[in-house]
């Protein structure tokens, strides 16, 4: 691929790492840097960069993984979707296993359920348009990559008179997240490594009122590991500095402004409205759900759903590592009751989860 | 899920293409780019959609840049 040899090389890497390291060399304090994209968590495990960094820098993993911050309500309801005669469950193939309260969506499909797996959810329009006697239900989960996909597919059925095709939506937005771990004086972030292809969407602009409002510096980075470390050295360079400011080490993909077509796609279907995050609790206006004009697409408001009283597993930790709070190492089920084959959380389900690219790359 | 993938067009039909990366061809909607993409541009393709294009000379840019700041003064 392009580029991505380049961004790879080995001295490059080996270079940045030595640049950081001279970067902090006289700076007395640690500096914590989070990190809210799944992506960012795997690059930074599978090519052991945390290993590369100087004692004073420190990296977490936050809420970056859209399947992994869906609680286990929102999961009981795509299980109570697939219990209903004639619908279909269309999804990516990462909420499959994830465990809801009592069941999961592969457990219902080997119990005779229609769950398919789909790459786009054009292919869930598609299937909706092809089956007319079936009514098509797409999981909506994701952060602002995702939704204008969903958004967009809302807009492809109504184009094409659909009555059959619906969305049960969960989606989740970024900034807004991001200044309560800020505000968390427990976890002292010093700043964020923010996402890359939400970033594509929302633009660099969108982190300004996290530099501003609450002094933390922002950069956008990619996900090679040239990327990466790059994007912890700007960082590294304001907190040494004293500033606060928002950076693209991103350039390539990312612009300022984002990508206005899709956040018009995006506005178009979807309204801000508070969201459940597993770990983080209720946090107002940080979901997006299905305007009043598209409640015909809307799964929640359109099929007759009972899903069961939800709670979360037992001993389960994903909270505590969705907030950085802890890493997989510290929960006692790590690597214990829960693996990859076995995931009693949504982290270790998902290959973005950090408990998932801790226990493939962690050790 | 929310991997997004830079892959090559190799064809455009309205807001319909097709993209490839290691020979493995996909459909990538055009509907939420405002950008003109012809066959030959870079894409990131998400979910069958193209979120974003590629800008080819900011990555060669970037590359410019990390290599500058390792001079070997930096590396003794």
């Amino acid at each position: 691929m392009k580029y991505q040899d380049e961004y790879r090389n080995r001295e490059l890497v080996q270079g940045l790492a030595a640049h950081l390291e001279n970067l902090v060399a006289g700076y007395a304090g640690t500096m914590t840097f989070m990190e809210v994209c799944g992506t960012h968590t795997m690059s930074i495990y599978q090519y052991g960069l945390r290993g590369l960094l100087p004692a004073q820098v420190r990296l977490i993993s936050g809420p970056g993984c859209p399947v992994c911050v869906t609680p286990n309500s929102y999961l009981d309801k795509a299980i109570a979707c697939c219990r209903i005669p004639g619908v279909v469950v269309a999804t990516f193939g990462d909420m499959l296993r994830v465990p809801g309260t009592s069941s999961s969506l592969m457990e219902e499909r080997a119990k005779g359920a229609d769950v398919r797996i789909v790459y786009s959810p054009l292919d869930a329009v598609k299937l909706a348009a092809t089956n007319p006697q079936l009514k098509v239900v797409f999981l909506g989960v994701g952060f602002e990559t995702t939704a204008p996909t969903i958004a967009g597919s809302i807009l492809a059925a109504r184009q094409q008179g659909l009555g059959n095709f619906f969305v049960l939506a969960a989606h989740k937005t970024m900034p807004v997240p991001m200044a309560a771990l800020a505000s968390d004086p427990e976890l002292a972030i010093s700043g964020f490594i923010c996402p890359a292809h939400v970033s594509t969407i929302i633009g660099a602009d969108a982190y300004q009122p996290l530099a501003r409002d609450y002094q933390r510096p922002c950069v956008i980075t990619g996900f090679e590991p040239a990327d990466v470390l790059q994007g912890v050295a700007m960082l590294a360079a304001q907190v040494v500095a004293g500033e606060s400011r928002v950076e693209i080490q991103y350039s390539r993909a990312v612009k300022p402004q984002g990508n206005p077509k899709a956040r018009a796609i995006l506005d178009e279907v979807f309204a801000p409205c508070d969201a459940e995050w597993r770990g983080l609790g209720m946090i107002p206006g940080s979901g997006l759900a299905i305007r009043e004009e598209f409640a015909s697409f809307d799964a929640e408001r359109m099929l007759p759903l009972t899903p069961e009283l939800s709670r979360e597993p037992t001993g389960c930790r994903c909270g505590d590592v969705l907030k950085g709070k802890i890493t997989p190492f510290d929960c006692p089920l790590f690597e214990q009751t829960c693996t990859p084959e076995a995931p009693v959380g949504a982290c270790m389900v998902s290959t973005e989860g950090t408990c998932a690219a801790a226990y493939k790359y962690g050790r | 899920m929310c991997l997004g993938v830079p892959m090559q067009v190799v064809s455009v039909d309205g807001t319909d293409a097709v993209a490839e990366i290691d020979g493995v061809r996909r459909d990538a909607s055009l509907m939420l780019l405002d950008e003109e993409v012809k066959v030959g541009d870079y894409v990131i393709v998400h979910a069958g959609f193209a979120i974003s294009k590629l800008d080819e000379a900011e990555a060669l840019e970037t590359l410019a840049i990390m290599r500058d700041i390792f001079d070997p003064e930096d590396m003794a």
